[in-house]
């Protein structure tokens, strides 16, 4: 009787409770780390979100509505290159190119869409993201060459109290800007400055949609992170219950043994 | 026409210090009452104003500079480098130097000013921005290729810019 008992401690609840205090420990650190860049990335949002708002201005209040018949599509997709939280892309038909912003896109589309993607920019989120790298990313695309009739961009908005939505936003192609019919209530507008406004929109909406999905992201992982602590201490109590258990039938085992005896 | 994005310029962004973030919560933009602007000026980083009523404001455009009202015709512009000047309702100015950006100008006469950088005046110290300015002429004249010419041309306008702006 004895013999059964000693083995069922070593293997038991005793060697479990410490592997999960172990990973407790290690969840509780990235929720720390996590916490940090959140917050660091939910103070750089203020700023991009009233810069992103007045970005997105023109198309919302001249009414820019894309052409009725639309052949080709362009969809990005904004993420994280370890990306807890992605947003969804759903390309439907048509001729659809895709842009992935952050390795995790490229990844969880590559094994159904690869022959899709137009280009796909990994190395990011390790860092808050800058103006200048929205800019790299909207001179990419728009040195590509891809024409498009219609484009959107697919992201996710960071919501208080930390939970995400994913949204969409559309982008507009240059001809589709020039030869909209709200277009002509603004005055005199020279072809090459509305290039140069359109490129420099477009890498302000770029920035946007990547401080937005950085927040939502790191907040997702912070409660991710604290979820997993909080789980782990829950194992451990169950855990040192049913040891406390065991130890209590040992004792009285032992005394019992010894009483035969 | 370059493109925007080329407008980065390193020289500029030895003179910028640390700018603090301003804290504001985000809606649509923000619509006009009659005979009023709707004012919003920000770089990626930094808000200065937000749906605010001012009075008027100038600004540096690729095409020139001009003093934008209340009731402005709608239009488009893309900024050079330049001071941009906002007029508050009670009389009071304030200047800020602006790398690059676009400027819209609705039909519900709310205004959005969006710089690539922009700070204060007091933020850019004028002997640096002169020792800038005489790197980038020598590099303008040492530019071997079109797009080296090119950056060489844009850093040269925009420490010229400043300079102007600050003396």
């Amino acid at each position: 009787m004895l013999c059964r008992a000693k083995r069922g401690l070593s293997a038991g609840p005793s060697a479990r409770i410490q592997s999960i205090r172990t990973i407790q420990k290690i969840a509780k650190s990235m929720k720390m780390v996590a916490a940090a860049k959140y917050t660091r990335a939910e103070r750089e949002l203020k700023p991009a979100r009233v810069y992103g708002t007045g970005a997105l201005a023109l198309n919302e209040k001249a009414h820019i509505k894309g052409p009725e018949d639309k052949k080709k599509h362009l969809l990005i997709g904004v993420s994280l290159d370890r990306g807890l939280c992605v947003a969804a892309l759903t390309p439907a038909g048509k001729e659809v190119v895709l842009v992935g912003i952050g390795d995790k896109i490229r990844g969880i589309l590559h094994s159904t869409h690869a022959d899709r993607f137009l280009m796909s920019f990994k190395d990011v989120g390790r860092k808050p993201p800058t103006f200048g790298d929205a800019s790299v990313i909207a001179l990419e695309l728009l040195n590509s060459g891809y024409e498009f009739d219609e484009g959107a961009i697919i992201f996710n908005r960071f919501r208080p109290v930390i939970s995400y939505k994913t949204e969409e936003k559309p982008i507009f192609s240059l001809n589709t800007i020039a030869s909209s019919e709200s277009l002509s209530v603004y005055d005199d507008i020279d072809a090459d400055v509305l290039q140069n406004y359109q490129e420099y929109n477009l890498a302000n909406i770029i920035y946007y949609t990547l401080k937005e999905s950085t927040t939502s992201e790191q907040s997702a992982r912070v409660t991710v992170m604290d979820n997993a602590s909080k789980n782990a201490s829950g194992m451990i109590d169950k855990l040192t219950l049913t040891l406390t258990v065991i130890t209590k039938e040992l004792i009285e085992m032992i005394s019992g043994a010894t009483a035969l005896d | 026409m370059l493109p925007v994005a080329l407008l980065r310029r390193p020289g500029l962004r030895r003179l910028v210090l640390q700018a603090r973030c301003y804290a504001e919560a985000a809606a649509p933009a923000p619509a006009a009452g009659p005979g009023q602007m709707s004012f919003t000026f920000a770089s990626p980083t930094q808000v200065f104003f937000n749906g605010a009523n001012v009075r008027q404001v100038d600004v540096p455009t690729l095409t020139g500079s001009f003093g934008i009202l209340a009731s402005h015709v709608p239009t488009l512009q893309v900024l050079r480098p330049g001071l941009v000047v906002v007029h508050a309702e009670d009389g009071t100015s304030t200047k800020y130097f602006v790398s690059s950006g676009s400027v819209t100008v609705n039909a519900d006469s709310s205004v959005q000013l969006l710089a690539e950088e922009a700070v204060t005046l007091d933020m850019l110290d004028l002997g640096v921005a002169r020792a800038n300015l005489e790197k980038a002429q020598a590099q303008l004249a040492g530019a071997a290729d079109e797009p080296a010419r090119a950056e060489a041309q844009i850093l040269v306008e925009a420490n010229e810019a400043l300079v102007k702006a600050l003396e």
